[in-house]
């Protein structure tokens, strides 16, 4: 760990608050996509017989 | 008067435009993901811990010259992000191609996030540098336009019920909001009177930031554009399939 002397506080929230945001956008990125492809898997399988 | 075959048929869009198809665009971005993901990971943890860990400090800012690489690479993000829906808006209200108008509704909460990161470390770094943690200043003032027209445009994504009407809508707001992405870069040069200083990087050698500091910045801004270029990939397939879910539910609902 670098020594960041008395910006310390302010250093470490500074990355602290990006990379919660940024791991935030992609599990919600990942989680939207997944439920996507299983909402459209199901909804292709049930208008298969109506085709 | 008999028809050719090459007359009969309509002309299949060649190169560039034939991504319009969402079949041909959520084949090529399941062919381009896994990579763009990895190498996105890779210059991302790799620019950050080398600017983290072994850039010395500034001799004036102190230690809080590592905010700049996330800093820096966010604010240019969001406002990339923004002309990247720009540009799609624009193709979408020209040639009428879905698969844009759903790339850039997918952009629109990577910038925002984009943004929002870029407004947070700002605030953060300004506070022990200029004493406060918010200024009117042109630069900060258009960046927090630029959030709200984020917002508005995603909120008016949401409010419409018809696909092609809240995409029209969408994007002239996008127009719209395309001149505070433009101030957010160049208000520093418009109004020289703020607290924020000039560009960081500059095709001026006096004006860029010191050598030690600028390659790891470089790896960090790789690192931010090919994670916004994994995201919308990957943001735009996901909008395709929950059209074409919809689409086919629609259908569903009428028989």
């Amino acid at each position: 760990m670098p020594d960041l002397g008395k910006y310390a506080d302010t250093v470490l929230s500074a990355y602290a608050v990006s990379i919660l945001l940024l791991i935030l956008l992609v599990v919600l990125t990942l989680r939207q996509g997944t439920r996507a492809r299983r909402t459209l898997q199901e909804v292709e399988k049930r208008s298969k017989p109506n085709a | 008067m008999s028809m050719t075959e090459d007359t009969a048929r309509p002309k299949r869009p060649s190169g560039f435009w034939s991504y319009a198809n969402p079949v041909k665009f959520l084949g090529l971005s399941e062919r381009v993901l896994p990579t763009l993901w990895v190498l996105a990971a890779i210059s991302l943890v790799a620019g950050l811990i080398w600017g983290f860990f072994f850039t010395p400090d500034d001799f004036r800012q102190g230690s809080t010259v590592k905010i700049i690489y996330l800093h820096v690479p966010s604010a240019m993000m969001a406002i990339n992000a923004w002309a990247m829906m720009l540009v799609a808006s624009l193709i979408w209200l020209i040639r009428r191609h879905h698969v844009s108008a759903l790339a850039a509704k997918a952009a629109a909460p990577v910038g925002v996030v984009m943004t929002l990161i870029a407004l947070c470390t700002g605030a953060i770094w300004g506070q022990p540098m200029w004493g406060t943690w918010w200024a009117w200043d042109p630069r900060l003032t258009s960046f927090l336009i630029l959030f709200l027209f984020y917002l508005g445009y995603i909120a008016l994504w949401e409010a419409i019920e018809e696909p092609d009407t809240a995409a029209d809508l969408t994007s002239v707001l996008c127009l719209v909001g395309s001149v505070f992405a433009v101030l957010s870069r160049y208000a520093v040069n418009f109004w020289n009177q703020g607290l924020h200083q000039g560009a960081s990087l500059s095709l001026d050698k006096e004006e860029n930031v010191a050598d030690v500091f600028y390659f790891p910045l470089l790896v960090c801004i790789a690192g931010f554009v090919l994670l916004f270029l994994a995201l919308v990939l990957y943001r735009t397939g996901t909008e395709i399939r929950l059209r074409r879910a919809r689409a086919l539910q629609a259908r569903e609902a009428r028989l």
